[in-house]
């Protein structure tokens, strides 16, 4: 996908996170080009998965601004950054298990099409159409992802595999531009690896950015435009697959450097 | 999919049309007629409570207040101001409504069980408020001289009339708020119960639909409280004391709270076991509560309702 220069679709400029004395991020800054897949790396308590709370309003930065399509997000909610077109997924899968595989989808519609308190108890034609519509949605984003055949099962009872295929298709429902994932390979075997990453792959064609934090250095040089790579919250390099598979101070970050 | 059948609908509305028919054949009940008119007064209460503990994750213990200041409201209104009973009901509603925002938009805003501990407080304010503004409320001997209600010079004047009139306004709340749970409103407030951040993450408003639950519950309770002085004629602090909320509470937790049928099932057997058949036990009755708290909560952690389930796992076995 050819996105030099083309607009930046995020914008992390000297973003400081600070839980008491620890410094979980320090003067972080980077941006994204929109439609590229951006993957973002360090090793463990580097910070990856806080940016990522930051990005998506779980936390506010200490200091700092994140500009989503050229407006400032750091102060919004959760479900207001989710509504400005910024969707996730979670390290550890946050599926709601008691829920079927189409109802986890239909909850990520919740972003763009939802019924109002009184229409929905008195059940009102329109919002009658609505949840038709949102049925509707919710299946084709279910065969897109290959689980429709599943779409009665508890969330809960799939396989990891498939919890972390469900957890992507729930955030696609949201229609966003800009999706985090959080370790989408984490606990996969190779097959189920092979499959989330053509996902992404899939995903990203659509015209759908990308932002991801990974550890499975296979996927994230096989599938990534950018690279930028964390260490105690800070940024260390920045640059192609080929360029950090090069640079010495990310060698020295995750092997100990003895220099 | 989480369905609620439109069978068992049916079927429990041909047993409520059809009780007082039953109970008036069968002498030894037949004071149980008067009984179900408190079981769906309580019914309105543990529908909304179910709504907001067992979908919303969150904790009230502070309910008896608002089904006292419907009480309340529509007793001062009409004995005081002589107003019409069924706009007194309805201000009851809104005053309840806006008091319920009051309460829980700040504690709501938080994440963890703050809801529990300010209706908690809550509750206990307004119950001293009942017993001390006796120029108001009749002080800790009640009010006496409600009016009782009638439509368009129809008067529910028996306990019949009255019976069908209470379990018209249950049915139409279990209804509301089974199609609620059945719509994106009620997706979105299972999402809270088994995850905020991912539900705040899926774009779902999650201190807006909490509020919305409690603010839903309270006037539930509130017009559960006005029916019940228009029945009663009579009331007194008495009935909207902390124990009042906590009972509340073990009806939805012994029926099942992830179930609106739960609410219904809770409501019924706590108002048979205390009105009727926990007479024997007197001033001890309050362990017996207890005991039923303790046994529910660790051999049928989904209530009653979900004691089925649990059978049919031992014959899977």
């Amino acid at each position: 996908m050819n996105f030099v220069g083309e607009e930046n679709i995020l914008e992390v400029s000297r973003v400081v996170m600070a839980f008491g004395g620890l410094m979980a991020l320090s003067h972080l800054s980077f941006k994204v080009k929109r439609g590229m897949i951006k993957a973002v790396i360090g090793p463990n308590g580097a910070g990856k998965t806080t940016l990522f709370n930051i990005i998506t309003g779980s936390f506010h930065p200490t200091e700092g601004s994140i500009i989503f399509k050229g407006l400032p997000l750091e102060h919004l909610k959760a479900h207001k950054i989710a509504r400005r077109g910024i969707s996730r997924t979670f390290q550890t899968v946050e599926l709601f298990g008691n829920m079927t595989v189409l109802e986890n989808v239909m909850l990520g519609c919740h972003t763009r099409v939802r019924t109002s308190f009184l229409a929905s108890g008195f059940r009102l034609p329109i919002a009658r159409q609505k949840e038709i519509q949102i049925q509707e949605k919710a299946m084709k984003i279910l065969k897109f992802i290959g689980l429709a055949d599943k779409f009665e099962d508890p969330a809960g009872s799939l396989p990891l595999g498939e919890q972390k295929i469900l957890e992507i298709g729930r955030a696609l429902a949201s229609d966003p531009e800009l999706i985090c994932l959080d370790e989408p390979a984490a606990g996969l075997n190779e097959t189920e690896t092979y499959v989330a990453s053509s996902l992404i792959r899939a995903i990203n064609a659509k015209g759908i950015t990308i932002l991801l934090v990974e550890h499975d250095m296979k996927v994230i040089m096989n599938i990534s435009d950018e690279i930028v790579v964390l260490n105690y919250g800070q940024k260390i390099a920045e640059g192609s697959p080929r360029e950090i598979q090069n640079d010495a101070r990310v060698i020295e970050a995750y092997l100990g450097g003895g220099t | 999919m989480l369905r609620i059948g439109k069978i068992p609908i049916a079927a429990f509305s041909l047993f409520i049309i059809a009780f007082p028919w039953i109970a008036h054949n069968i002498p030894p009940i037949e004071n149980y007629i008067d009984l179900m008119i408190f079981a769906g007064i309580y019914c309105l209460m543990t529908i909304g409570l179910s709504l907001l503990m067992g979908y919303a994750g969150q904790i009230s213990i502070g309910h008896a207040a608002f089904y006292g200041i419907g009480a309340y409201t529509s007793a001062i209104l009409t004995v005081h101001y002589g107003l019409n009973p069924w706009l007194c009901m309805f201000f009851g509603m809104i005053m309840s409504a806006i008091i319920a925002v009051l309460v829980g938009a700040p504690s709501l805003k938080l994440r963890g069980h703050y809801l529990a501990m300010a209706t908690l407080a809550f509750g206990i304010i307004v119950y001293i408020i009942f017993n001390e503004e006796a120029s108001w409320t009749g002080g800790p001997d009640g009010m006496t001289g409600i009016p009782g209600l009638n439509l368009f010079g129809f008067a529910f004047d028996s306990v019949e009339k009255y019976y069908y009139l209470v379990w018209i306004f249950v049915f139409a709340a279990f209804i509301f708020t089974a199609n609620l749970i059945q719509s994106s409103t009620g997706r979105a407030l299972r999402a809270i119960h088994v995850s905020e951040p991912a539900a705040g993450a899926m774009g779902v408003d999650i201190s807006a639909h909490k509020l919305l639950v409690f603010v839903y519950s309270a006037v539930l309770a509130s017009l559960a409280g006005s029916l019940y002085a228009h029945y009663l004629n009579f009331i007194n602090p008495a009935t909207f004391d902390l124990f009042f909320s906590i009972k509340l509470l073990i009806m939805i937790a012994l029926g099942g709270m992830y179930n609106i049928w739960g609410a219904i099932i809770g409501a019924g057997l706590i108002t048979f076991l205390s009105y009727e058949w926990l007479h024997y036990f007197e001033e001890f009755e309050v362990i017996v509560y207890g005991a039923i708290l303790l046994l529910v909560t660790i051999f049928l952690p989904n209530g009653l309702v979900g004691a089925p389930e649990i059978v049919k796992s031992w014959f899977r076995k």
